[in-house]
């Protein structure tokens, strides 16, 4: 009942169409930040020594091509990720059941989902409004930021599968651990 | 990559373009969602990338291997760490971008306790995104979370930092 009341419900619209709007903006002017610091870097950089700065530029190219492969396949799997969990499923899965059980899949949505920010935190907000409890939403978007399986092909490149795995893995448990402590804060865990 | 690997990663490569192109071309729907979430992502980040790339060069070139190490080495004591949390703050993107400075940082001398604080706090403390999240969820969400997650992060990553510097952890790509 409560699934159906989320898709339906006048915040999910709302809130959607009105934060993709604030979100474009945000990211823009980040994006001309970085580019303009990067141009000034880049720029002093090759008044003070030429050959310097081309062996600086030699050195970016050859990291980038080094990931470049790992990186790709990362984007993949997020494209074919975001298709099989749409928002509206996770949204559905979240705000149903006990708290207990909906952290439990929160952390294990947010663990392999990769989302930008600027979905992410309007979609906790939507399911704060359709009902889920902080604790839940606290598990979904902490494990989103620090846990990642979708990033792992990457990940293991620089860190070797072993740390990649072991980084996760803690990453995981302490994501708990802020849900739990979330949830006790705002008191929703009945104690 | 390793050479070995190559020819799997195109394979893997051509079936998925192949798959996009069917779909495209014969109207399938899952994958033509596929690739908007490709195109769009790839986008998003791509436009980044070049900057934190070129900024990693000029930091190789410019910046000295002693500095590094001074303030962000294994011996430089507490306050590297929180070089560490105030440095990732600053970070932009997610964890596609804190890899590579990381990296960056560690062939310069960086402690491995060290760029593991940078990575985890990067994921859950930059500034823009932290703000955004506080816009949506209050500020008193935010703030509980910054309280316990960040000791948390710094704590773990630190001790596992210890432990991998006793097993004698390099990471992969300086060995090459």
């Amino acid at each position: 009942m409560s699934s159906s009341n989320t898709l339906s419900n006048p915040h999910w619209t709302g809130a959607r169409s009105e934060t993709s709007f604030h979100a474009d903006g945000r990211k823009g002017n980040n994006v001309i930040i970085l580019y303009a610091f990067t141009a000034a870097a880049l720029l002093v950089s090759f008044i003070a020594d030429m050959r310097k700065t081309i062996r600086g530029l030699e050195i970016a190219l050859k990291r980038f091509l080094r990931i470049g492969p790992a990186f790709l396949t990362m984007l993949v799997l997020v494209s074919i990720a975001l298709f099989v969990f749409p928002e509206e499923t996770i949204a559905r899965s979240l705000t149903s059941g006990s708290i207990w059980l909906a952290t439990g899949i929160g952390t294990l949505i947010g663990s392999i989902a990769v989302m930008p920010g600027f979905i992410a935190f309007p979609l906790g907000s939507v399911l704060r409004n359709s009902g889920a409890p902080y604790m839940v939403v606290s598990g979904f978007t902490t494990t989103l930021m620090m846990v990642g399986i979708l990033t792992f092909p990457m990940e293991k490149k620089y860190f070797g599968v072993r740390l990649a795995l072991l980084r996760n893995l803690l990453a995981f448990l302490t994501a708990l651990a802020v849900a739990f402590a979330t949830g006790l804060y705002f008191g929703e865990t009945g104690f | 990559m390793k050479n070995s690997k190559m020819p799997i990663f195109l394979a893997m490569s051509v079936i998925y373009a192949g798959f996009l192109l069917y779909s495209s071309i014969y109207g399938f729907e899952p994958g033509q969602q596929m690739w908007g979430n490709f195109r769009d992502f790839s986008l998003q980040m791509l436009k980044m990338m070049p900057c934190i790339f070129i900024l990693i060069g000029l930091f190789d070139v410019w910046v000295k291997k002693e500095t590094v190490e001074r303030h962000l080495g294994t011996d430089s004591g507490p306050l590297s760490y929180l070089w560490a949390v105030l440095l990732a703050g600053t970070t932009v993107g997610g964890i596609y971008v804190a890899l590579p400075v990381a990296s960056a940082l560690y062939s310069k001398g960086a402690g491995t306790g060290v760029i593991l604080v940078y990575v985890s706090a990067s994921a859950i403390c930059r500034i823009p995104m932290t703000l955004f999240e506080a816009s949506f969820l209050g500020w008193e969400f935010t703030m509980v979370r910054f309280a316990v997650s960040i000791p948390l992060v710094v704590l773990v990553s630190v001790l596992l930092g210890r432990y991998l510097d006793r097993k004698g952890w390099v990471m992969p790509d300086e060995q090459e």
